[in-house]
């Protein structure tokens, strides 16, 4: 499956991935006036740039293929979609036990407690179903979006 | 402490209305222009660091921020110019010498805009390039007079070429003066277009040796990472006399920038200053450089040609002419308008002359002298666009090296700040945390672009004129024609004025 | 107004040629009827021929013939003439009446040879020649000497060319070459020696085009010694090949693919060998790569070649007729004259035709007993 990757040399550590992931999952989609002036209460970022200068990259949900999350969710909100292997949170369902955030090998998992507590995820922008926000407003192409790492890809 | 004259240069104006303060403008200025109140959560500006290099201005996702020239005037004074007061409070308070980036900038005429090109009508056809094949091939290097041919064989070869797909070069910047990232970007560019970049005077890192073939390597006062493995892993050699950003004067690499990569390249010291010196302390007249440049062609066994650098200064065609008698298989010439990483302000702002005229200068006298063909002329010092190519061919160059042209298509903003090792595009800087923001994936597709899109522009052009092969144009100062110019400069540009 | 030779004047032409590989002579009658047909190419402002085979019972002697705008300047060639050579007659070129004919300068020949003591010791004979008109050219103010070869020579003038053809008598001449030019010139410069054919010793050139590579050819041709003093791309392409056939000893087909390369898409499919002579010589003298529209013929005393631009921008067409040989911009200036050619074609662009007299392997046909040790142009480093 295509999955985003990280290549922390050309990361700035600009979080401009970070500000269009809120937007991309806020009311307002990818409206980012909007979503920081008029959302009151606007989604937390599902990529975290992880920095400790002069390294910096972009975190996200890695879509395992044998996803811990789905099977230690206990209300079967957290799911791997067979046909496209996105793991994605079913919100409504989400009870906010955080059990998914303590089995992710990641930590690529955010508690959203803005209102009913839930878990909040990378999702690929599935509902966009183009190219993920993070990666299409990366800067510095430190974020790419394919079947496998670049680093593999370009040694084909 | 004492009170600071200097007042802000530019004003950062940012709209409150677009702004969403996320803080991506603080991240990214490296002068620290940018910064956040974290009592007030908000992001705010001190204008006095700003230097104007657009970073922030790009990166701003809602197009936020705007950078404008600070309105504070000094009573209007013809002579006393703002500038020249600001740079009599910094010097007062400095004690040191005015040092600048990049190029002469300066409003002294570009005469380059004072030349007009001929296209045919009715009397021959113009060509299309669409439909014709257009050839911009070109070979630098020492031309023998004559050919042995003996039943359709060549009886002897002739010297080492260079072969350019496009007639465009990357001129000489150091890695030191600029990123590794920058070098990787205009190697593989070079590359992929068929030309060449030029390592300057710190070395050429090992990861590029792999780019050898489109590389010319150079060797300049300081002798910065230079062996045998060195001269031969190029396809020519480079002997730096002078630059025409500051002609007569060395270099200064300051110890921050000479990080475990560019020492282990230049072969100095960590964080030592690199310096090299005015004059090639082997190079004290003419026979001298003859002397060096046969050195480096015996160490390369003939196999490389060997190009000279010159800054363009009053006597250039004279000098020019005893270099290519010296040897030299190629001279390059950098005209007064050519940029730098650092240089001291008066030197590049008053030193030199303009390429123009020392580019007609020295073909008009080499060919006087019988020996043009002997050496190749490439040039630099401010080429802008497709069209200064074109004029300086036909002016009589063989090709053109282009610097601060190939730093603007990876992202320079001409802030003239390089000295400061800030680069916030990540090209001046030995900074990891600046530097990486030039990927040369992307830096290579954009110079190679520039130099794609360059030669289309050149192919047209020539179409237009008639001619298929660029070597037809060059020297061809009938096409031609001066606009706004005096009899005396007409004159030394060898070309007739417009409606002549 | 300015002449030829102050300023640079484009024209259209017509172009046409014979050749009888044998070598037997026939009169101009046949030269001047089908360069006429192509009257409406050209405009009644220069027209020309060149004849080889015409002067047998000199044809050990340099025929130099010179235009004079006075009898001043005449006297004083004349004094380098003789100072310079052994002349062996002197006599105006016997012209007849013709009424389209205007005013006509004083038109001279001279049958002479070179003084050997004259002679530099690091110059071949045909040097000297060169020298010699090179200097006439440039420095004598109203003399111009228009053709200095031998047992051959130029006839040429402003009208139209069957006109010319009538006011030298050339139906009087016989010769084994005969090529003809008519020219329309854009700008009127009346000047006699701005008419073609071109020449310099036994080369003549009648050229059809406006090159746009004239100016890099001329800075590159003035570096050894040509004066390009008519502006002329006429008078460029003769340098050209008498620099690359005569001075640096160039075989024709390299001369050639000098003038009208291949195209580096060609070149890339030769073999290895052809390649890099190829590539030696397009590096090399990229500077005479002829660009722009043009047919020419060059003459010499040992057989023509007519050659167009490598994109075929100038019509020209070739047909041969028993031992016969014929050039021309037009195929009607062919079967004007030749009414059931053996053979007709069009040559491709950059594919010279070449005919030669029989027994002789190049056009280049001076000094032939220095064939190893020419003399050639070298500049000292
Ligand atoms: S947008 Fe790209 S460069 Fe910026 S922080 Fe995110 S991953 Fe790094
Ligand atoms: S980058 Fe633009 S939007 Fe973000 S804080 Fe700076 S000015 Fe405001």
């Amino acid at each position: 499956m295509k999955r985003v990757y990280a290549r922390e040399e050309y990361c700035v550590g600009c979080k401009l991935c970070e500000i269009h992931c809120i937007a991309a999952h806020s009311k307002y989609k990818n409206d980012l006036i909007k979503t920081f002036k008029k959302d009151t209460n606007p989604p937390v970022s599902r990529i975290l740039v992880e920095e400790n200068k002069p390294v910096s990259f972009a975190l996200q949900c890695r879509h395992c293929d044998d996803a811990p999350c789905t099977k230690a969710c206990i209300v079967g909100a957290m799911q791997k979609d067979p046909e496209t292997g996105i793991v994605t949170n079913e919100e409504d369902r989400c009870v906010g036990c955080w059990t998914c955030i303590l089995v992710c090998p990641y930590g690529a998992i955010q508690r959203d407690e803005r209102g009913h507590k839930v878990a909040s995820k990378c999702d690929l922008c599935s509902e966009n179903g183009k190219v993920p926000a993070c990666v299409e407003h990366c800067p510095n192409r430190a974020l790419e979006y394919g079947e496998e790492p670049f680093y593999l890809a370009k040694g084909k | 402490m004492s009170l600071n004259y200097m007042t802000p240069a530019f004003i950062i104006e940012r709209d409150k209305d677009r702004c969403i303060d996320c803080q991506v403008c603080v991240r990214q200025c490296a002068n620290e222009a940018h910064k956040w109140d974290e009592e007030e959560q908000k992001v705010y500006s001190e204008d006095a660091n700003c230097v104007n290099c657009h970073r922030c201005v790009v990166m701003c996702p809602t197009r936020a921020l705007s950078v404008r020239r600070f309105p504070l005037e000094f009573r209007y004074n013809a002579n006393w110019t703002p500038e020249t007061i600001r740079a009599i409070y910094l010097q007062a308070e400095t004690g040191g010498v005015l040092l600048t980036g990049m190029g002469n900038d300066r409003p002294y005429p570009i005469y380059w805009d004072h030349m007009l090109l001929n296209a045919s009508q009715v009397t021959n056809p113009s060509i299309d390039p669409l439909r014709e094949p257009m050839e911009l091939k070109t070979y630098l290097g020492r031309k023998p007079d004559f050919l042995k041919i003996k039943n359709g064989k060549l009886l002897e070869d002739i010297p080492p070429q260079l072969e350019l797909d496009v007639p465009i070069m990357f001129s000489a910047m150091s890695f030191g003066s600029i990123s590794l990232n920058a070098h990787k970007s205009l190697a593989a560019a070079a590359q992929q277009v068929g030309t060449y970049w030029n390592t300057g005077e710190g070395g050429l890192h090992r990861d590029l040796v792999q780019y050898g073939d489109h590389t010319i390597v150079q060797v300049a006062s300081g002798r910065f990472g230079i062996n045998p493995d060195y001269l031969k892993a190029g396809a020519a050699i480079e002997i730096k006399i002078g630059q025409g950003a500051k002609p007569g004067i060395g270099g200064h690499l300051p110890g921050e920038k000479v990080g475990e990569e560019v020492s282990k390249t230049r072969m100095i010291p960590l964080g030592t200053d690199a310096l090299s010196p005015a004059p090639h302390h082997d190079i004290y007249s003419i026979e001298d450089l003859r002397q060096l440049i046969y050195s480096l062609k015996e160490a390369t066994e003939y196999q490389k040609p060997v190009f000279v650098k010159i800054a363009a200064v009053h006597n250039v065609a004279a000098i020019a002419s005893g270099i290519v008698r010296a040897g030299a298989d190629v001279v390059v010439i950098d005209g007064y308008r050519g940029g730098t990483g650092a240089a001291p302000l008066r030197t590049r702002d008053s030193v030199g002359i303009p390429i123009e005229f020392a580019l007609a200068a020295v073909d008009t006298r080499l060919r006087e002298e019988g020996i043009r063909n002997k050496a190749s002329l490439v040039i630099g010092g401010s080429i802008r666009n497709s069209t200064d190519i074109v004029k300086a061919i036909a002016l009589g160059a063989d090709a053109v090296y282009i610097g601060t042209g190939a730093l603007i298509a990876l992202g320079c903003h001409l802030c003239q700040k390089c000295y400061t090792g800030k680069c916030n595009w990540g090209i001046a800087t030995q900074d990891p945390q600046l530097y990486k923001r030039l990927n040369p994936e992307i830096g290579a597709e954009r110079a190679a672009n520039l130099l794609k899109a360059w030669a289309h522009e050149i192919e047209e052009l020539l179409g237009g004129m008639g001619i298929n092969a660029l070597e037809s144009l060059r020297g061809n100062r009938l096409m031609l024609r001066g606009i706004g110019l005096t009899d005396r400069e007409l004159n030394i540009l060898g070309i007739k004025a417009a409606g002549e | 107004m300015l002449k030829e030779g102050q300023v640079r004047i484009p024209a259209g032409c017509a172009i046409s040629g014979i050749m009888n590989k044998k070598g037997e002579v026939f009169s101009g009658r046949d030269i001047i009827k089908s360069i006429a047909v192509m009257h409406d190419r050209s405009n009644g402002l220069g027209g020309g021929f060149a004849a080889y085979g015409i002067y047998p019972e000199f044809k050990n002697h340099y025929a130099f013939h010179l235009f004079y705008e006075n009898k001043k300047v005449k006297q004083e060639t004349e004094f380098v003439l003789n100072k310079l050579f052994n002349i062996e007659l002197a006599e105006p070129i016997p012209t007849r009446d013709v009424s389209s004919i205007g005013k006509a300068p004083l038109i001279w020949r001279y049958f002479a040879k070179p003084k050997a003591n004259q002679i530099q010791a690091n110059e071949t004979e045909a040097e000297y020649v060169v020298n010699f008109v090179m200097k006439i050219n440039s420095e004598l103010e109203g003399a111009y000497v228009f053709s200095s070869g031998k047992n051959m020579g130029t006839f040429k003038g402003v009208g139209y060319p069957e006109d010319i053809g009538d006011f030298y008598r050339l139906d009087e001449y016989k010769g084994y070459i005969w090529t003809a030019h008519g020219r329309f010139p854009t700008n009127t410069p009346g000047w006699w020696g701005g008419a073609h054919p071109f020449s310099l010793l036994d080369w003549t050139i009648v050229h059809n085009g406006e090159i746009s590579s004239y100016d890099a050819n001329r800075r590159y041709l003035e570096m050894y010694g040509y004066k390009c003093t008519l502006q002329t791309d006429t008078e460029a392409i003769t340098y050209i090949f008498d620099l690359l056939l005569r001075k640096f000893g160039l075989p024709l087909d390299s001369a050639i693919n000098i003038v009208a390369a291949p195209f580096w898409s060609k070149i890339s499919r030769m073999n290895p060998e052809q390649q890099k002579l190829m590539k030696s010589l397009r590096a090399v003298f990229s500077s005479l790569l002829i660009n722009g529209p043009f047919s020419i013929i060059l003459g010499s005393t040992n057989g023509f070649m007519a050659l167009n631009d490598r994109l075929k921008l100038r019509s020209l067409v070739a047909a041969e007729k028993g031992d016969n040989l014929y050039i021309a911009s037009e195929e009607s200036a062919i079967l004007e004259i030749c009414k059931n050619p053996d053979k007709t074609w069009a040559p491709r662009g950059g594919e010279p035709v070449i005919g030669l007299l029989d027994g002789k392997e190049s056009l280049y046909c001076f000094d032939e007993t220095q064939e190893e040790e020419v003399v050639r142009h070298s500049v000292a480093l």
